[in-house]
């Protein structure tokens, strides 16, 4: 039996085998992806991001708890991303410290994953993975992001929903997180809520979510959404009456406070993506995205396999020593290429 | 390409507090450039195996202070052979008495370290170790 077959009749053991083999981009993991990815786009996706401490891993944990009490018996993934040290290569992933309620469930299935030089918040293979564990038949995908800062971003390209994790005391310099990632919030939680200054945030969100910043943020986003899809039209003042405004709440997520009504919100922006078409928009932008970041890695990858030995460090010593421009370099290195491509025999 | 990153699993099986010695050899194997799942203190034996199997580990590091190392260690040994992991490396450190090592290797543990090893012959032996076991 092929191990992707076995991942989808819930080996557990052959569904961590196929997520390194995906992880590590193999000749193996790809296969695997080739024969699970029909069954994919069942899964909600539902991406958790915010600062560094801000309490995401024990949200995570409060969460998948919920969920498991859902009637329907809904089985949860948690991919849980941490970064990789820029200077050696390795990496701590300490997210299951936070997640250790979560043992014992076999419906519930923990992968924690560096980010390998990946900026956006993400792993590059972070997505591949949670294919994996929509075709093994998992209802929901938890993915939690590497604390992140103002651009880490990628996690909307990725997540049907997508969680913001705020606390109490960045008030008023909220600052440092607003401008990128509190617009691509769906749902706004203000974690550790029992500490001093809860409401202050909470009102602070409020009233940036009430000024009226989502509208503009939204429609933005939704341009990109419709260029995605070949038959849609651009919104109308309808659509934009009918957009989702984020709700903002408070959770003191190790107590489990405010979970319930998480989840309730969680469920009630699904019913409103599927109702509104735009779970369908967001598939396919986030398929397209997929493509789009492959290409770009893969050029790169050949680009640098075709040059020849030696010819890239020749050029960057005439860098060094300011003989030729940087952008001038690249430009001759693509050239180089192109005509090698055009005429191999001339080698 | 580089080649593959090496995963390990630091944990504290048992009930002692003391997680120091788990975390410096962490940061060691991190600065080393491996990638380390760490589930901190009171593991279960459990607790250990499942995580391992969820994060395909190919290594695991277990850090016992509290003298309870001949109950836990054949556990967590056996837990691992019945999820199909005994390609597993298991690794040992903490407070082993001498008279206990040779049982603690026959029982399945790779390699024993006791106070005051040098974190950079631990980094050594993983890699020597996975690299031997590529080989076979």
């Amino acid at each position: 039996m092929s191990l992707s077959k076995a991942v989808r009749e819930g080996s557990r053991i052959a569904l961590s085998r196929v997520l390194s083999q995906v992880e590590n981009n193999t000749a193996a993991g790809l296969r695997a992806l080739d024969e699970l990815f029909p069954y994919t786009g069942k899964a909600h996706k539902i991406g958790i991001t915010g600062p560094p401490g801000s309490g995401k891993s024990t949200l995570v944990n409060a969460l998948a708890k919920q969920l498991r009490q859902l009637e329907n018996d809904p089985r949860v993934a948690i991919i849980a991303v941490d970064p990789t040290s820029p200077f050696s290569g390795g990496a701590i992933l300490g997210d299951r410290v936070r997640m250790l309620d979560l043992q014992g469930d076999p419906d519930i299935f923990i992968r924690s994953m560096a980010s390998r030089g990946a900026l956006g918040g993400l792993a590059t293979q972070t997505e591949a993975l949670s294919q994996v564990f929509d075709a093994a038949g998992y209802d929901f995908i938890l993915i939690e992001t590497v604390g992140a800062g103002q651009s880490e971003v990628d996690i909307v390209n990725l997540a049907h929903t997508t969680i913001v994790v705020d606390v109490p005391g960045l008030g008023d310099d909220i600052q440092s997180i607003k401008a990128g990632i509190l617009e691509i919030a769906d749902i706004l939680v203000v974690n550790k809520a029992d500490r001093p200054g809860a409401d202050q945030s909470l009102r602070y969100l409020k009233s940036m979510i009430d000024m009226g910043y989502r509208p503009l943020a939204s429609s933005a986003g939704k341009h990109r959404l419709a260029d995605s899809l070949p038959n849609s039209k651009p919104c109308d003042e309808d659509e934009q009456q009918s957009l989702w405004t984020p709700p903002v709440m408070k959770t003191v997520a190790r107590e489990s406070e405010g979970i319930e009504t998480l989840v309730a919100e969680i469920l009630k922006h699904q019913k409103f993506l599927k109702e509104t078409g735009r779970w369908q928009l967001k598939e396919a932008w986030t398929l397209r995205e997929i493509v789009r970041k492959r290409i770009e890695g893969s050029l790169v990858r050949d680009f640098f396999n075709q040059l020849p030995e030696g010819l890239l460090d020749e050029t960057m010593g005439d860098v060094i020593a300011r003989k030729v421009s940087p952008a001038r370099a690249v430009e001759n290195l693509l050239t180089y290429n192109r005509n090698r491509n055009q005429s191999p025999h001339l080698e | 390409m580089t080649e593959k990153q090496i995963r390990v699993l630091i944990a504290k099986p048992g009930l002692d507090g003391h997680d120091r010695g788990a975390k410096v050899i962490a940061r060691a194997l991190r600065d080393d450039g491996m990638e380390v799942i760490y589930t901190g203190l009171r593991q279960t034996p459990d607790m250990i195996s499942e995580a391992a199997l969820q994060e395909d580990v190919d290594v695991i590091g277990l850090s016992i202070l509290s003298g309870a190392h001949n109950a836990l260690i054949p556990q967590i040994i056996k837990k691992l052979k019945e999820n199909g992991q005994d390609n597993v490396l298991v690794f040992l450190g903490g407070i082993i008495p001498e008279d206990d090592i040779q049982s603690m290797l026959d029982a399945g543990i790779y390699k024993v370290y006791g106070p005051g090893t040098d974190t950079r012959q631990v980094c050594k032996d993983i890699r020597e170790a996975i690299s031997v076991k590529q080989a076979e």
